[in-house]
């Protein structure tokens, strides 16, 4: 009678984060500060990805003693990433007994001819994507939340708002002639195409990720239709991390009020520094195994 | 008395799914998101979402004064809270002691039929849900889980550990609306 671990139940999670932001923390005092500014839920992580950008080497899953003691010390719920493919981080993470787990791309993959079969496991996937195929390809994989990819470390939107753009023109393409194609040309189920051509939005919470600096940068996503936001690097990697983190929270809230944000937007002290994404060595959002 | 006007608050969490349940009841629904449209409602719906989050932007924004008003004070809203509405509402003055995420992480989350005389199976959706425990003596159990209380009301509150908006469950909406 009890049904657990379904689908619905882990997308049902997701549809409580709709409206939040949800903030990479490093260690339990960056978790505290992340819960009472107001974020919706946690992603525990070693080393924030302008960190992993800065530093270099494989990026892999944190250790479990850091991810545990951040569930302790906080009531909102928490994420962590395992490397694209590597199932058996994620077995791990969901034997960590925390709420979701981000297969992402920050992470250096580990097979670059699959994504983790997320089916199996019972906690909740998200997933990154650039576009309508690449999300339905995660979703057909067991994702029960999407996050659009953008370029995370760099505290530069523009991949952001590129990626969600390509989302939303790939969705406003589709007509009832042409789901069979589109479903053959994205290598997923039409029912899966379908019911995003029905309802005209993905059929999972959908927020946007990388590149999300400032609370304008939140609010621009939050103005372009997202559900949400993560904040990577953003909030640690800048001068004063509880002003911004509480900046961005009310942002998030107040997306459509310019007066609002004009005060939040105030005293912020220097937001994290940035690049260009020309002069990137590795572009994460072009991580997509078996592309 | 406030002519009868629903809302639903609109900060953070299922309010679309509330929102999607009025609609399908009929029902004119107000999206409440500052004072002003806080002020004109008679009846409030408060979501599911992270309850810490709700308070911090509530308290932000001068609402959370304005709810504390008009439950202890002037007693003229009523209020129906699923999950972490549930738990705004013991801090408003339901008297119930609740214990955050009480069923559990996310592993533990499930969708069980519950043992209800008003409403015939009823089913509930718990995602991280909190518990109910010591209810006050002026509180009413509507729905039980394996006996322990998932759905109460006292006074002017409604409160569900669950998630009736997941579910296109909209009896309990009604109820809230239309008992008063």
């Amino acid at each position: 009678m009890t049904e657990q671990n379904s689908f619905r139940l882990k997308a049902g999670l997701a549809q409580m984060l709709k409206g939040g932001v949800i903030m990479d923390v490093m260690n339990v005092e960056q978790a505290k500060i992340a819960e009472a500014a107001g974020a919706v839920a946690v992603m525990a992580l070693e080393r924030i990805p302008s960190r992993i950008r800065a530093e270099g080497g494989v990026a892999r899953m944190s250790d479990p003693d850091m991810i545990q003691e951040i569930k302790k010390a906080v009531s909102i719920p928490v994420m962590a990433k395992a490397r694209i493919g590597h199932f058996v981080e994620a077995q791990i993470i969901e034997a960590c007994d925390i709420d979701y787990i981000d297969e992402s791309e920050v992470l250096t993959p580990a097979d670059d001819e699959a994504h983790i079969d997320k089916h199996p496991f019972s906690l909740p996937f998200v997933c990154g994507c650039r576009n309508l195929g690449e999300a339905l390809r995660r979703i057909n994989e067991g994702a029960a939340m999407i996050r659009t990819k953008g370029e995370a470390g760099t505290g530069n939107i523009v991949e952001a708002v590129r990626h969600w753009s390509h989302l939303q023109r790939d969705i406003e393409s589709l007509t009832a002639s042409n789901l069979d194609e589109k479903a053959e040309e994205y290598r997923v189920p039409v029912e899966l195409v379908k019911e995003v051509f029905e309802a005209g939005r993905l059929q999972v919470v959908n927020f946007a990720a990388g590149g999300i600096a400032t609370p304008a940068d939140a609010a621009l996503m939050m103005q372009l239709g997202v559900d949400g936001v993560f904040v990577g690097s953003g909030i640690f990697d800048s001068e004063n991390p509880q002003l911004m983190a509480e900046a961005v929270v009310k942002a998030t809230m107040n997306y459509d009020k310019p007066e609002v944000l004009r005060e939040v937007s105030r005293g912020l002290g220097e937001a994290m520094k940035g690049q260009e994404i020309e002069s990137l060595e590795v572009k994460y959002a072009d991580r997509e195994s078996g592309a | 008395m406030l002519p009868k006007k629903l809302g639903v608050l609109c900060l953070q969490g299922s309010f679309a799914e509330h929102l999607q349940c009025c609609v399908d009841l009929g029902l004119e629904t107000v999206e409440v998101r500052d004072i002003e449209s806080l002020q004109s409602v008679s009846h409030l719906i408060i979501p599911g979402g992270e309850s810490t989050t709700m308070l911090k932007l509530l308290k932000a924004y001068g609402m959370w004064e304005v709810l504390e008003g008009r439950m202890k004070e002037a007693r003229d809203l009523k209020i129906f809270g699923t999950c972490a509405g549930a738990i705004l509402c013991s801090y408003l003055g339901l008297d119930v002691e609740v214990n955050r995420n009480g069923f559990g992480a996310q592993q533990a989350s499930m969708i069980v039929a519950l043992e209800s005389e008003k409403f015939k199976n009823l089913q509930g959706t718990f995602i991280r849900a909190p518990r109910f425990t010591n209810c006050g003596k002026n509180v009413e159990t509507l729905a039980t889980l394996n006996g322990e209380a998932v759905l109460i009301e006292q006074d002017n509150f409604l409160a569900a550990s669950f998630h009736p908006e997941l579910l296109d469950e909209t009896r309990v909406h009604a109820y809230f609306f239309n008992q008063s």
